[in-house]
């Protein structure tokens, strides 16, 4: 790998999605730092069928992605199975073997086999772990050494700040991609629901468990039963996620949980870049190849003209032609700062 | 198969309740009466402490302390909770104080209070620790862990896997690490920073007025089709079913474990504790005392899918006999 130039150094990463080897291509090709990908099996937390690696595609992928100078991160961010955790500990053999630059991991076992038996294989904590405080960071810190950690987004703009100056851990945050409302790590909506969740199953509001169903010239979508929203004729159709249905609370019927939104941190990148976080992540592994294109380039000039501003003191101008891009993309075609502005505070 | 003769144990050990935190923002004076009455129920148990919202500050730490000191003169082992979303610096200090100031067992939860509190006193696991694997429930055995709040998820199959009886992982003074199972009360299933009772209200989250206190079992969320589902409970989102494991005495005795965890709903609870109590250690039949509960007030429906590896809002309670292996 090429040694980066001081400044270059300073620079925070772009990571982005890699849901197959052509994914990871586009995002190599349009100016990815790093990429993040997960084996075929309930070890990652995009466990969807026809996404992710094998291991020939994996170590494939490692080369073209290091020929360019680009990092491959593999997630193993769910938590292994009590009758059988064989697997999550042979996926993170498998990532050092492979050549994998990190290991991202949320389990504590995984993370306690990684320190006994792979001391050379970096750590990144995943949003998976619910790690909100720099307490909670260090923790893992000392005990595992976890290099990097992905914040939840839920943590709010300030509270970032303070938690880069509790830790020398570097800070990863989501920069644009689909919306969790809740704490990643401490969500059992969709296996109360279906049996399945991020935590057990690498899997929310599971395929497997939605039916469509034609009703009155619109259609609902249930979830192993559960009525979850129901379309009109004309209304734009979602993926029916769980917290994104509109239910009923006291003859209301609405979002109560959280609108169909994406969330987009561009306006807010040159403050994020100056509190000092260390990695922005592009949600969205299941996503198409021309999706990771579109998303990293715009990203990739966003970042960078983000950084020079701040290096240079100069106000940070997004140029339209990248929101164009991303509210493209976004879903529902609405964009939202999430938790990190706190409108509803 | 009839649950009561296999509920009794070797040596005859009786099963432990523990009270479990109270979820919603009940007023002070509710409070204190829901634990003066607890002081005579068969709990041996009681968790103290706001574990869902931070701005809900009418029980001080001082309060808890001053509570705790009271219950366990009473007889009680009292157990501190932290909070389950721990942001701010003021909630670090918090968790601090507790390790103090508190004489208590302290459950934590979340990582910070595994950070600050390790090795400072006996530590209880709660239940968004996440422990889903043997290995990491031995990862945490040297913190200083005496008990662990298995996630409400997991299977009983699952439970026997992580603290084998034959086995177990030790904790705190080399001794085996207590399995505490949910086995009452509406599922805590998320947290989110965003309020969605304010939301709820349409009213900002930092002048809320406290919506959720009118909420004292939370506020109901239906589906499309009027079946109760989720229910509200400001930062966190609970099951509308009661995950209920009274009638299921014999898959809970084979994991190994020997204590519960009862989940404080506004009505009928005392009487909950009275028949766990009479179903679990002195040998009664849980159907009819079940069957009794609706019209005291406790929410319905009963579930208990998760206790067996399926939906968490699969009901086998109406049929007991019918129990999956």
């Amino acid at each position: 790998m090429q040694h980066p130039t001081p400044t270059e150094r300073a620079r925070p990463h772009l990571v982005c999605p890699a849901g197959s080897l052509r994914a990871l291509e586009a995002a190599v090709d349009a100016g990815a730092d790093a990429v993040y990908l997960g084996l075929k099996d309930a070890t990652n937390a995009r466990n969807f069928a026809g996404l992710n690696f094998t291991d020939t595609q994996i170590r494939e992928g490692v080369a073209l992605a290091h020929r360019h100078g680009v990092q491959v991160l593999m997630a193993l961010n769910t938590f292994a199975d009590a009758r059988r955790p064989g697997p999550w500990f042979a996926a993170a053999d498998k990532a050092a073997e492979l050549g994998a630059d990190a290991l991202i991991v949320a389990d504590t076992a995984v993370m306690g086999h990684c320190r006994d038996r792979l001391p050379g294989l970096r750590l990144h904590l995943s949003v998976q772990a619910s790690a909100t405080s720099h307490a909670a960071i260090e923790h893992y810190r000392q005990r595992y050494g976890v290099q990097r950690a992905v914040l939840p987004r839920v943590v709010a703009a300030e509270q970032i700040a303070r938690i880069i100056a509790g830790t020398s851990v570097e800070i990863e945050v989501f920069a644009f991609g689909s919306l969790c409302v809740m704490v990643e790590g401490r969500c059992a909506l969709s296996s109360y629901a279906t049996g399945q969740s991020p935590n057990n199953a690498g899997v929310c509001s599971p395929a497997s468990a939605v039916r469509w169903q034609e009703r009155g010239g619109g259609v609902s979508a249930r979830l192993n039963g559960v009525l979850i929203d129901h379309y009109g004729p004309e209304e734009p159709r979602g993926y029916p996620t769980l917290c994104k249905g509109r239910f009923d609370v006291a003859g209301q019927r609405s979002h109560v949980l959280e609108e169909p939104t994406s969330l987009n941190t561009l306006e807010l990148l040159p403050r994020l870049v100056q509190m000092g976080v260390r990695a922005f992540k592009i949600e969205g592994r299941q996503r198409s190849a021309a999706y990771v294109g579109e998303v990293t380039r715009a990203w990739r000039a966003a970042l960078d003209r983000a950084c020079a501003a701040v290096e240079d003191g100069r106000p940070f101008t997004p140029d339209p032609a990248w929101q164009q891009a991303l509210s493209r993309h976004a879903e529902g075609a609405q964009t939202t700062l999430g938790a990190f502005e706190r409108p509803w505070r | 198969m009839n649950d009561r003769s296999s509920l009794s144990t070797p040596g005859g050990r009786r099963w432990g309740l523990t009270v479990g935190p109270v979820q919603y923002l009940w007023p002070r004076e509710r409070l204190l009466a829901f634990y003066a009455e607890l002081a005579d129920s068969p709990a041996d148990c009681i968790v103290l402490g706001e574990v869902v919202c931070a701005r809900r500050r009418q029980m001080r730490l001082e309060d808890w302390l001053a509570l705790g000191r009271e219950l366990a003169q009473a007889g009680k082992q009292v157990v501190q909770a932290t909070q389950t979303l721990v942001e701010t610096e003021a909630d670090l200090r918090q968790i601090e104080r507790l390790g103090a100031e508190t004489g208590h067992w302290v459950e934590a939860g979340d990582a910070s209070a595994l950070a600050l509190l390790q090795g400072r006193v006996p530590l209880v696991l709660g239940p968004h620790i996440n422990i889903y694997n043997h290995r990491a429930l031995q990862e945490h055995a040297d913190l200083g862990v005496v008990r662990w709040v298995p996630p409400v998820e997991l299977s009983l199959e699952a439970l026997a896997c992580i603290q084998p009886p034959e086995h177990p992982v030790t904790g705190w003074a080399q001794q085996p690490i207590e399995t505490e199972v949910w086995a009452f009360g509406r599922l805590p299933l998320s947290f989110s920073a965003r309020c969605f009772t304010a939301r709820q209200h349409g009213v900002p989250k930092d002048q809320c007025g406290f919506p959720c206190g009118d909420d004292p079992d939370g506020r109901l969320v239906r589906s499309g089709e009027g079946e109760d589902f989720l229910v509200l409970n400001g930062t966190q989102t609970q099951s509308a079913g009661v995950h209920c494991l009274l009638p299921h005495g014999t898959a809970l005795a084979a994991t190994g474990a020997r204590r519960l965890r009862l989940s404080p709903q506004a009505r009928g609870f005392g009487q909950v504790l009275t028949d766990f109590e009479a179903v679990f250690n002195q040998g009664a039949a849980a159907a009819p005392r079940m069957a009794a509960w609706a019209d005291l007030g406790v929410p319905q429906p009963l579930v208990s899918g998760y206790a067996f590896g399926q939906a968490g809002m699969v009901s086998h309670v109406s049929l007991p006999s019918e129990m999956p292996a």
